[in-house]
């Protein structure tokens, strides 16, 4: 079981796929904050067999969580306030994303030129598949 | 604006309005000879497809129209390295419509986000074909009378041959049609359209390996070219090669009105013996290619 009773005000990103964890703690940059960092590598969940964790102290500031859930579409999120679980959220999946996925596809007009946004297009809700606007590549979620 | 990039762009029921002034066309090629007269058409290849080029600006030709553009990137402002973006920016205030082919996936949906003219994908890479798969159809349309209710063979390259993936894509749309699928297993079709397409849809298809077992159940015999480029080592090419070829041998294990189509151009996947089988229909839908790039521009440049 995951022990919030620690972290009295922070974030709790559970529900990682096993191994996930570093793509999630580079994508928000967790590198460069202040706040200390957790990652619970290889958890036990009834759910998933295995899964990471990250617990992040304090806040983040204004960023946009739910674009997390197109990395990992099993991802939820718990907001701890005064060592509590204040929102437990599941998140929504955008229907499209802006330069958030890249497309890896070498046959793909974005692999020449780099001005072009690489946009995203949800096709498949249940298992939070994204495909490349331009090339329909589904993004490899690792 | 609409632009034609994929062909499932066209609604059912506009496929059905295109179709139906492509075979307006057929029978009177000249019906509409002058009507883009004033107008242009720029054709951007920035990959040579002569065939497809060709067949764009004898459409344009026809109806009276002028036409423009580049047949390679060498020839080209992107050989400077000037973005598709930025080519488009500049054509759309000397064109009135445009043709776009594409070594890379997914750049005439560019040039369409930047056009304020429409836009045809005349082919991007191995993805979208969209101008091919209406030639087609509307080969099966006015040869067979009908777009429902046949079954289909596909032989040959079936895992890199766009032009099969966007035709199953597009007669799956229609009800009581059978698929027979004819190829090495080295060259399946690939599990996205099985199952994508296929099973999503519940549509009834058989893989099989040989041609001859299954010719007399065939309405339509769509044959493809092996390409060469498509093999890592020229020893399974040269060993696949000659697996599918259609001579007139097998064709007389055929229906008497089965047709026999053919994207062009062949290598020798189809023996010249059969070239004068009545059956054989490959350059009668080349023919037919130009009439509904024909239809296609009108209906885009809202003239009919
Ligand atoms: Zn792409």
């Amino acid at each position: 079981m995951l022990n919030i009773g620690v972290l009295r005000e922070g974030i709790v990103i559970d529900h990682i796929k096993a191994g996930g964890a570093m793509k999630i703690y580079s994508y928000l940059n967790l590198e460069n904050v202040d706040n200390s960092v957790a990652i619970i590598k290889n958890a036990r969940s009834n759910k998933m067999g295995k899964k990471d964790i990250i617990k992040i102290e304090g806040n983040l500031g204004d960023i946009n969580l739910d674009v997390l859930g197109v990395l990992d579409h099993r991802i939820t999120i718990n907001i701890i306030e005064d060592g509590v679980i204040k929102v437990k959220k599941n998140l929504e999946l955008p229907d499209t994303v802006e330069n958030v996925l890249l497309c890896k596809n070498p046959r793909c007009i974005t692999s020449i030129e780099q001005s072009i946004p690489h946009i995203f297009h949800l096709t498949d809700k249940d298992n939070g598949m994204y495909r490349c606007i331009y090339c329909e590549q589904e993004h490899e979620k690792r | 604006m609409k632009h034609i990039i994929s062909p499932t762009d066209l609604s059912l029921s506009e496929l059905d309005e295109l179709l139906d002034l492509s075979e307006e066309i057929i029978e009177d090629p000249s019906k509409y000879s002058e009507i883009c007269h004033g107008k242009k058409l720029a054709s951007l290849f920035y990959e040579p497809s002569t065939r497809t080029r060709l067949s764009f600006e004898a459409a344009m030709l026809n109806l009276g129209g002028n036409i423009l553009g580049f047949s390679s990137a060498d020839s080209s402002s992107a050989a400077k390295g000037e973005s598709v973006a930025d080519t488009i920016r500049v054509i759309s205030s000397y064109a009135d419509i445009c043709a776009i082919r594409h070594p890379k996936e997914g750049a005439p949906l560019v040039a369409s986000h930047h056009s304020s003219i429409p836009v045809i994908n005349a082919g991007d890479g191995g993805h979208n074909h969209p101008t091919q798969t209406f030639t087609d159809l509307l080969t099966i349309k006015h040869l067979k009378g009908r777009l429902q209710e046949l079954t289909i063979g596909f032989c040959g390259d079936l895992k890199f041959g766009r032009t099969v993936h966007s035709l199953i894509t597009a007669l799956a749309r229609y009800s009581n049609i059978k698929f027979i699928l004819i190829s090495p297993k080295e060259l399946k079709i690939p599990d996205y359209i099985r199952e994508e397409i296929l099973d999503a849809k519940g549509i009834s298809y058989v893989e099989v390996r040989g041609l001859e077992e299954v010719m007399s159940y065939l309405d339509i015999l769509y044959m493809t070219r092996v390409q060469r480029e498509r093999f890592f080592n020229e020893a399974d090419y040269v060993r696949l090669k000659d697996t599918y070829v259609l001579d007139s041998r097998k064709m007389t294990l055929a229906k008497e009105d089965m047709l026999v189509l053919h994207p062009l151009p062949r290598v020798n996947e189809i023996s010249t013996d059969v070239d004068d089988d009545p059956r054989a229909v490959y350059f009668k839908q080349a023919q037919y290619g130009v009439y509904v790039r024909m239809a296609l521009i009108m209906k885009l440049l809202k003239l009919v």
